[in-house]
């Protein structure tokens, strides 16, 4: 019977009665292949350029790999912090209720709206060791932030954080009230209905907004570059190398370390695609 | 196990669901909450699960005579079965009818073999024993209710607590279904209560029927009793078809359309306002009329598919009428749309203000 | 079967499966001061800089002339590159949503590819390209026409990053609204232009305009991309990196106008986020206890 519908709207679209088609598929192909696909295969074109050695001896180069560590594991590192706190912070604004609740949902979004640059220079001035919070910081533990590992995870968080909120907030209003419920009914205590019911039921957005925020935290420039020391092998991301490379016009070796990250974004793209897969295994 | 609950209120917001209501459910019995949306039934089936806590004031809830109250659902050894199933999508149909038994605290949980052994024999008895390691998306409605129906008698409940059981079902399924519960209840003989608005299924289903309008009970008692003897005017409304009239009675007789009845036992009302009901059914029909008692009527519409044939008609005297007559009856008179019919009431039911025969 | 009555109560949250008040506090505790030290706190950081040195620096900085040229640069920017994308979208939208052909799926995926594109790359492919050592560089030497360290290439690398924003938003919203009113206006003799003013537009304002408000936004907010590609003409965001480096407050209280528009952004999507209607699962499946 549903074979039979969908069958049946496919054909009915293919058939369509609404003009406008040709127009309009030609037209987005057309601005799709002029502005995003062939500059973009101009990057693999170039590195192509290189042969493998030399791709090689690019993308192994000292700097370089400390470069790619030190993205990777402060991405990683906000990634992480973002899925528990972004999950705590969900679960409050789905759950509960306080005062200011709307305003305090809608500032979620601050650090998709905020340029990068403004949101780079804001934090950077925070956290030096030479005055207001990270003054402190540096005073009371003898922690500094700024310029340092630990600065550039702090900006991966705050870019982070609305990819994990945005993308549990529907999973977790969406779920069914009454298999907790039952789950209660049935004498499960509320953490073990935590555990057993709901998370399983939000691991899949879970892990879908913490590969989104690791994503995004891999190419981060702008909120990161003022806060990162920049110093090559100790506090330079992969992105400013890149834009390092350029300005010294090393283009092939700009574009090498370009396809690594670009691959490594497909792949988290493909892993997101997988979990949406997963995830859509139960469904009633 | 018994039930009892006393002067139940609920609120939310200025909405009053649950105005006073008390009720005894004795053991092993199988109790009806029927009326419609907004009515309150299942404010207080999930009051008595404690799903939801009852307003201050209320008066106890009784399990068995004991106050379960102040106790939290997982501790009022309840099954519950949800509208919607509430199934965990993410665990088989094992798992979910183990659940209950896996959760138990470590000291009272049984053996991994105990828990299988239990599950594969409540699954028998819902006769889903080959379908253990499906999903619940596999499953159709029928037997997703069933698996629900399993998971929560898993818990050994005293009672058992069905919400809408049949609602989001097929019309045919749910006839079966309700059959087989009632087999299954008759063998299992655990208190249950269950919600319906459908009249039809708590008449077929249910020891006794509770029927509620606005957060009160209008009516308890046995399916015919309701039927028969509707309390209430609502009472006579719900359940089933009805006529109406507006009558009068005066002098030991109840005058309405163009007829009137002798009725001694309404003496007392004189020169009053009344409403007198006739269902459908209730009506002879003939073609000459016999003196006082009949309503001329002319048919407007014939419906004969089903087993009676249902007459939509025009009263002379300007009310539209539903009658419900045999299908040999309807072929003996050779009715047509158009025909002028004369009609006797078999049964009514008067009801005045606060006054009910 | 009675006639149902219509349903008088409110939704409820379920009494019997909410956490301890103590634990309730306690998650909204960490999870409030996780946002007040996150989101907050920069927020209030960067009006505290910028009013530093008092009013008149502030306006000073703002009324300066580099700053002045920077504003202009960012509209421009924004002019060309927000229409462009805007009608991309629809168009994309249209096509996709209103009719099935091989490759719909490849297609709306290779819409989404410029979000998981680092802004940096996104630049980097235009220097490729229009550079003098780049594909079209020799040509574009030959005609005298600069693309790359010039606003041509940050409004091309502009288009590139915001390319999404306005597709992302249409497809789903069009998607969910089918095409039976579109087939019933064509029925009734509406040209195309007409099916699409009267009756597919009226019905995908709000998403539509939730699409052009963030594709401004990052359009006038985008650093990474328009840095790789920036010559001597700046954006605000350039702008304020440039004045990072010579003078805080000036820097910041560009940065608070960068900030204003971001917080404007967040006002105007909260506001449509009313308006889009959002069918919940549970309205969708006609929740109904009694």
């Amino acid at each position: 019977m549903i074979h039979l519908q969908t069958a049946r709207r496919w054909l009915r679209k293919r058939h369509s009665v609404l003009p406008g088609f040709g127009l309009t598929l030609g037209f987005a192909m057309l601005y799709l292949s002029l502005l995003v696909l062939i500059p973009l295969s101009s990057l693999f074109v170039k590195s192509a350029s290189l042969s493998w050695a030399d791709f090689w001896n690019t993308v192994s180069d000292p700097r370089v790999l400390a470069s790619f560590r030190l993205t990777f594991g402060a991405a990683l590192a906000a990634a992480l912090v973002n899925a528990v706190f972004g999950l705590i912070v969900t679960w409050v604004l789905v759950r509960y209720s306080f005062f200011g609740k709307r305003l305090v949902d809608a500032m979620i979004d601050l650090p998709f709206a905020m340029p990068t640059a403004v949101s780079g220079i804001t934090l950077t001035a925070l956290f030096v060791k030479t005055r207001g919070l990270g003054k402190l910081l540096y005073d009371w533990f003898g922690l500094e932030v700024a310029y340092t590992p630990l600065g550039i995870m702090i900006a991966l968080v705050f870019i982070g954080l609305p990819f994990v909120v945005r993308t549990l907030q529907p999973a977790l209003e969406d779920l069914d009230l009454d298999i907790e419920e039952s789950a209660a009914s049935l004498g499960a205590t509320r953490f073990q209905t935590f555990r057993l019911v709901i998370f399983p039921a939000i691991l899949p957005a879970l892990l879908t907004g913490f590969a989104l925020s690791f994503a995004r935290a891999l190419g981060e420039y702008g909120s990161v570059v003022f806060i990162a020391g920049n110093q090559p092998g100790k506090t330079e991301i992969a992105p400013l190398l890149i834009m390092n490379k350029l300005e010294d016009f090393h283009y092939r070796e700009a574009a090498a370390i370009a396809v690594i990250l670009l691959l490594a974004s497909f792949l988290i793209l493909l892993f997101i695609n997988i979990v949406q897969w997963w995830s859509r295994r139960y469904a009633i | 196990m018994s039930i009892e609950v006393q002067n139940i209120r609920k609120t939310f917001g200025s909405f009053t669901a649950l105005d006073g209501v008390s009720l005894t459910v004795g053991a092993g019995e199988l109790v009806a909450l029927l009326g419609p949306s907004g009515s309150g039934k299942t404010t207080l089936l999930r009051i008595i699960a404690g799903l939801e806590q009852s307003d201050p004031g209320s008066g106890p809830i009784l399990f068995h005579d004991e106050d379960v109250g102040g106790r939290r659902i997982g501790d009022r050894a309840v099954g519950f079965v949800f509208q919607h199933y509430a199934l965990f999508r993410h665990m088989t149909v094992f798992d979910n009818v183990a659940f209950g038994l896996r959760v138990r605290p470590r000291k009272s949980r049984p053996s991994d073999a105990l828990i299988r052994h239990k599950v594969d024999q409540l699954l028998q008895l819902v006769q889903l024993d080959t379908f253990a390691t499906r999903y619940p998306h596999q499953l159709s409605g029928g037997q997703r209710q069933r698996v629900a129906l399993a998971r929560a008698l898993a818990i050994e409940p005293k009672v058992l607590l069905l919400d809408e059981p049949f609602g989001a079902l097929d019309a045919k399924v749910r006839q079966e279904l309700r059959r087989w519960l009632r087999r299954l209840h008759d063998e299992i003989h655990v208190t249950s209560v269950f919600v319906t608005h459908d009249q039809e299924e708590a008449l077929e289903l249910a020891d006794r029927v509770v029927v509620m309008n606005e957060g009160r009970i209008e009516q308890i008692g046995a399916p015919d009793e309701v039927f028969h003897h509707p309390a209430t005017e609502f009472v006579m409304n719900f359940l089933g078809q009805v006529n109406l009239f507006g009558g009068r009675v005066e002098e030991g007789k109840i005058h309405f359309s163009t007829v009137a009845f002798d009725a001694p036992e309404h003496a007392q009302l004189q020169n009053q306002p009344v409403k007198v009901f006739i269902r459908p059914h209730e009506f002879e029909v003939g073609e000459f009329t016999d003196g006082q008692t009949c309503i001329r009527a002319t048919i407007s519409r014939i419906n004969s598919a089903g087993p009676n044939v249902r007459l939509l008609l025009m009263a002379e005297t300007g009310e539209s009428l539903s009658v419900e007559l045999p299908q040999e009856r309807f072929r003996q008179l050779k009715l047509q749309a158009g025909s002028q019919v004369y009609l006797t009431p078999r049964g009514l039911k008067v009801f005045g203000d606060d006054y009910v025969i | 079967m009675p006639s149902e009555q219509p349903k008088a109560r409110k939704p409820r949250r379920g009494e019997a499966v909410t956490e301890p008040l103590w634990i309730r506090c306690a998650l909204t505790a960490v999870a409030l001061g996780f946002l007040g030290l996150l989101l907050m706190l920069p927020l209030a950081a960067i009006f505290v800089q910028a009013f530093e040195k008092g009013w008149e620096a502030y306006l000073a900085a703002l009324t300066d002339p580099e700053t002045i040229a920077a504003i202009r640069l960012t509209l421009l920017v924004a002019a060309v590159a927000v229409p462009l994308n805007t009608v991309f979208g629809v168009a994309a939208a249209w096509a996709i949503s209103k009719f099935e052909f091989p490759g719909k799926n490849l297609l709306t995926t290779l819409i989404d590819l410029p979000y998981s594109v680092s802004p940096v790359i996104a630049g980097m492919i235009f220097v490729l390209l229009f550079a003098p050592g780049g594909w079209f560089g020799p040509w574009l030497e030959a005609i005298h026409l600069k693309i790359i360290f010039a606003v041509p290439g940050m409004i091309l690398a502009t288009l590139f990053v915001t390319f999404p924003f306005v597709a992302r938003e249409l497809i789903p919203l069009m998607q969910s609204q089918g095409i039976e009113e579109e087939e019933a206006a064509r029925a009734l003799g509406a040209g195309g232009w007409q099916i699409f003013w009267r009756v597919t537009l009226p019905n995908i304002k709000w998403g539509l305009l939730y699409g052009i408000i963030l594709c401004n936004a990052r359009c006038m907010g985008e650093f990474g991309a328009v840095s790789v590609v920036s010559g001597v003409a700046l954006t605000l965001t350039l702008q304020v990196e440039s004045l990072y480096k010579q003078n805080m407050t000036a820097a910041f209280a560009v940065a608070s106008l960068l900030t204003l528009l971001g917080v404007v952004t967040l006002v105007l999507k909260s506001l449509l986020e009313w308006k889009i209607p959002k069918q919940t699962a549970e309205e969708a499946m006609g929740y109904c206890g009694d």
